[in-house]
């Protein structure tokens, strides 16, 4: 039965991740995330899991990738500072290829910034904050039951990939509540990550089958005795310095996400096929938006929103489609311009792309997005 | 019969990167042999390691092995030991891995007294980035960036795990085999965070720079500067300045450890949720 | 259509406003409607001025923030002058006028002494919120008074459900009373 629950988007966050089989957390106090660790302290342990608060943030990453190697789903939370500190641990993660998730409750400004305040700034760090080529995928619900799934969805992601998966929110989406019906089990798949059948003398942890591209994952202690190592290496899972081997596992590990994007790939439309104007937006700031589209329509102006969910990898190929048929599209984010580049870059075209953006602790407003799209209307 | 040292190796792996006559060596054997006197399956075991010339002996272990970011092997190792207790949990670091760089997490599995191994190879010096001086670098030694001598005082790892919390603590040296065997076998025995401490030769980064460029004429540097237990109790301050007393310093067997005390928490928190009635919120 | 009615409870020191908003939400969700809550959350409020604001619509809520508030209550001065901003022009509001002196000209302000009314009628002053929240359910309407009832009453913890429900009564009928003044 389907039962109706009033939870912050920090407690969703929580029990999403039990109903999506995690059963290891290991966090680090941080606002505006904490309150997803204090939930996962209250929850595991009754859930048979393991809670652990670290000695700081990079031990939690380096906590959860170890449980992921030793066969349980596991995941982080974290905001601002302390999803700088966990960038190195996450790109040894990407470089094992351990599923995890890591949920970044976005705060604003730089540096300490605004701790107790939103903000969006994070978008590019998340794809780009770990050192050297790695891949990506990232997650912006903008409500609390579509953060529910999509929670469950960045476990199944990453078990299926098995890379990383960052779950990216803000302080106003972790900190609001909203009444909805939690989603049954029927609503939603639960996936693990495909384990080797062959014998542990024939296992190679990084080997891929013909046509494939995710090795099988054999968990620590269960025969299969293998190495990981944050070191490029060949399918073997041992060091190599080879060129060529270590130039094509590269390739293999951006592959996973390049080549799946259809299941990856996730977006809400509304009214763009008509649209003059085109919104794009993302996580809490998409909302707004929402409204300033429906507000416009109101008034006459055609226009539209396009609002990517999984932010990371980009959604190019519609972003480029919907341009073409656009007269400008106006950007709204809480950054001073970080998904307008990527925007810019899909849509590939002369039409007029302008941001509406703010940072400062405080949501960009309908009415200021509303202006903007007079503006370019 | 010589001990047989390769059903526990990837003999694959095989020449390892230590340069010749390098303390690394003997501490694997030592490990290796301790595990073997225990009986330990392979498979039961993973062997966790941060970055560095010590950090690169999983890879020739037959066991369940983890090379991970610099400073980070305990943290890592944290995750694997609570999501499986039963199994065994080995860290094996170098001196800076382990108390410059993964100080915080070293003094922090003390204080949690996990049931998880750590043994330092102490060599005083950062081998593999080319000899730069490390927190255990003798005052006034010569690095790569200390040519003019190291300025900085030291560390004591025992004295730092000791105070930090950690159950098990020993200091063994390489030069010493028989005896460093013995004090890995009994820390890998403990349960609790036991740290074991290996007096080690990195001849070609530190020894080259101090006049000690020799392996045998370092192992046997360090061996002058160490005093067993048993004597180092009779020998007052002045004559222990200097002096590196070695063999099992603490031990403590009656402090919980975390795995076992998480079990509990489960329990207690598994027994009031039962007793929890589920309130619909609307 | 959109029916948004926006909602801002404040006080100082918090913990029973933030009661007071959930029940509101609750409420409104058991009417089949959709609510959304947000806390002010600073480091700094401990014990300072704090306020929930509570979005009911018929329809989903986008923007989860105020835009205009149709609904302010506060129990201090402190607050009222912190949060007595994005207020609609004839926004109902409700203080306390022992606590709250200076409503800074503010029309449609209806004055309860919610303090004075919780201790002398129900002894405890936990119950200060769902006094507070009963006479704003009287003044608004936004829900029915079977409705918050219900919650209320689901959400007690056991053993205070009577002591909730009086309180609930209690701000009914003070709310009553002063609309009733006003009207005359």
């Amino acid at each position: 039965m389907a039962k109706a629950v009033f939870w912050t988007g920090n407690e969703v966050c929580a029990e999403a991740a039990i109903a999506a089989g995690c059963r290891f957390f290991a966090g680090y106090p941080i606002t505006p995330s904490s309150e997803i660790a204090a939930v996962m302290a209250q929850r595991l342990p009754e859930e048979s899991g393991t809670f652990i608060q670290m000695e700081d943030e990079i031990a939690a990453m380096g906590a959860i990738i170890g449980a992921s190697l030793a066969g349980v789903k596991s995941m982080t939370a974290t905001s601002g500072p302390g999803f700088s500190l966990k960038q190195e641990n996450i790109g040894f993660a990407c470089m094992v290829e351990a599923p995890c998730v890591v949920v970044n409750v976005q705060r604003g400004g730089p540096s300490t910034g605004l701790p107790t305040h939103p903000g969006q700034s994070d978008l590019m760090q998340t794809r780009w904050g770990t050192h050297g080529d790695h891949t990506t995928i990232a997650l912006a619900p903008a409500y609390l039951r579509e953060l529910y799934l999509e929670m469950i969805r960045a476990f199944n992601l990453s078990e299926k990939f098995r890379v990383p998966v960052i779950v990216l929110i803000d302080e106003i989406l972790g900190h609001m509540s909203e009444c909805f019906e939690a989603p049954t089990p029927n609503e939603y798949t639960v996936i693990n990550r495909v384990k080797p059948t062959c014998p542990p003398e024939k296992y190679n942890p990084y080997e891929v089958q013909d046509g494939e591209l995710v090795p099988t994952m054999a968990s620590y202690f269960e025969g299969y005795r293998f190495h990981a190592t944050g070191l490029n290496h060949d399918k073997t899972g041992f060091p190599t310095t080879h060129p060529i081997v270590c130039h094509q596992d590269e390739v293999r590990q951006l592959a996973k996400v390049s080549h799946n994007r259809a299941e990856i790939d996730s977006w809400e439309e509304v009214m763009v096929e008509d649209a003059e104007i085109l919104v794009v937006s993302f996580g809490s700031t998409a909302r707004g938006a929402h409204s300033a589209v429906l507000e416009m329509r109101k008034q006459g102006v055609r226009a539209g929103l396009f609002r990517p969910i999984t932010v990371w990898p980009f959604p190019d190929e519609e972003v480029r489609r919907l341009a073409r048929k656009t007269k400008a599209i106006v950007v709204a984010e809480m950054n001073l311009g970080q998904m307008i580049l990527e925007v810019e870059r899909a849509a590939h075209s002369d039409i007029k792309i302008v941001g509406c953006q703010k940072v400062g602790g405080v949501p960009v407003e309908p009415y200021e997005i509303v202006a903007k799209i007079r503006e370019v209307a | 019969m010589a001990f047989d040292y390769a059903p526990y190796m990837r003999m694959s792996k095989l020449p390892h990167l230590w340069c010749p006559g390098c303390g690394i060596g003997i501490v694997v054997k030592s490990l290796i042999r301790a595990i073997d006197r225990l009986g330990w399956s392979k498979d039961d075991i993973a062997v966790v390691s941060g970055i560095g010339c010590t950090s690169r002996a999983p890879g020739y272990l037959d066991m369940n092995t983890l090379h991970t970011t610099h400073g980070r092997a305990i943290s890592f190792a944290t995750g694997i030991k609570l999501v499986r207790p039963d199994k065994h949990v080995i860290v094996i670091a170098g001196d800076g891995d382990m108390v410059a760089i993964g100080g915080n997490h070293f003094i922090h599995a003390c204080r949690r007294n996990i049931d998880i191994t750590c043994i330092i190879n102490n060599n005083n010096i950062y081998g593999m980035t080319g000899g730069q001086y490390s927190p255990t670098t003798p005052h006034g030694a010569k690095a790569a960036t200390a040519p003019w001598g190291n300025m900085e005082p030291c560390f004591d790892l025992t004295k730092l795990a000791m105070g930090a919390g950690a159950t098990y603590v020993a200091r063994g040296q390489v030069g010493n085999g028989v005896q460093l065997e013995r004090l890995i076998r009994d820390g890998l025995d403990h349960h609790g965070f036991a740290v074991i401490e290996a007096l080690s030769n990195c001849h070609t980064q530190f020894g080259r720079r101090n006049k000690l460029p020799d392996p045998m004429q370092l192992i046997k540097h360090i061996q002058d500067k160490t005093v067993p237990k048993s004597k180092a109790e009779k020998m007052d301050s002045a004559e222990l300045a200097g002096k590196f007393v070695v063999g099992e310093l603490f031990r403590d067997t009656d402090r919980p450890e975390f795995c076992d005390e998480y079990a509990k928490l489960q329990q207690r928190a598994q027994a009031a949720s039962k007793k929890k009635t589920a309130v619909p919120v609307a | 259509m959109s029916n948004r009615f926006e909602v801002r409870l404040s006080a100082v020191g918090g913990q029973g406003v933030i009661l007071a908003g959930d029940l509101l939400a609750h409420a409104a969700y058991e009417e089949g409607k959709f609510s959304v809550q947000s806390p002010t959350y600073t480091a700094q409020v401990r014990g300072g001025p704090t306020k929930i604001d509570v979005i009911i619509d018929t329809e989903k809520i986008l923007y989860p923030r105020t835009t205009a508030i149709d609904f302010f209550l506060s129990l201090a001065q402190r607050s009222f002058d912190a949060f007595a901003v994005g207020l609609k022009p004839d926004c109902t509001i409700l203080v306390d006028p022992n606590l709250v002196h200076d409503c800074k000209g503010r029309a449609n302000v209806f004055r309860i002494p919610i303090i004075e009314l919780t201790r002398t009628k129900l002894g405890r002053m936990v119950y200060t919120s769902v006094v507070a929240l009963g006479a704003m359910v009287e003044l608004t309407g936004v829900v029915k008074h079977e409705t918050i009832r219900k919650v209320v009453e689901e959400h007690a913890p056991p053993g205070t459900e009577t002591q909730n429900l009086k309180a609930l009564d209690v701000g009914f009928a003070a709310a009553a009373a002063v609309k009733a003044e006003v009207s005359r």
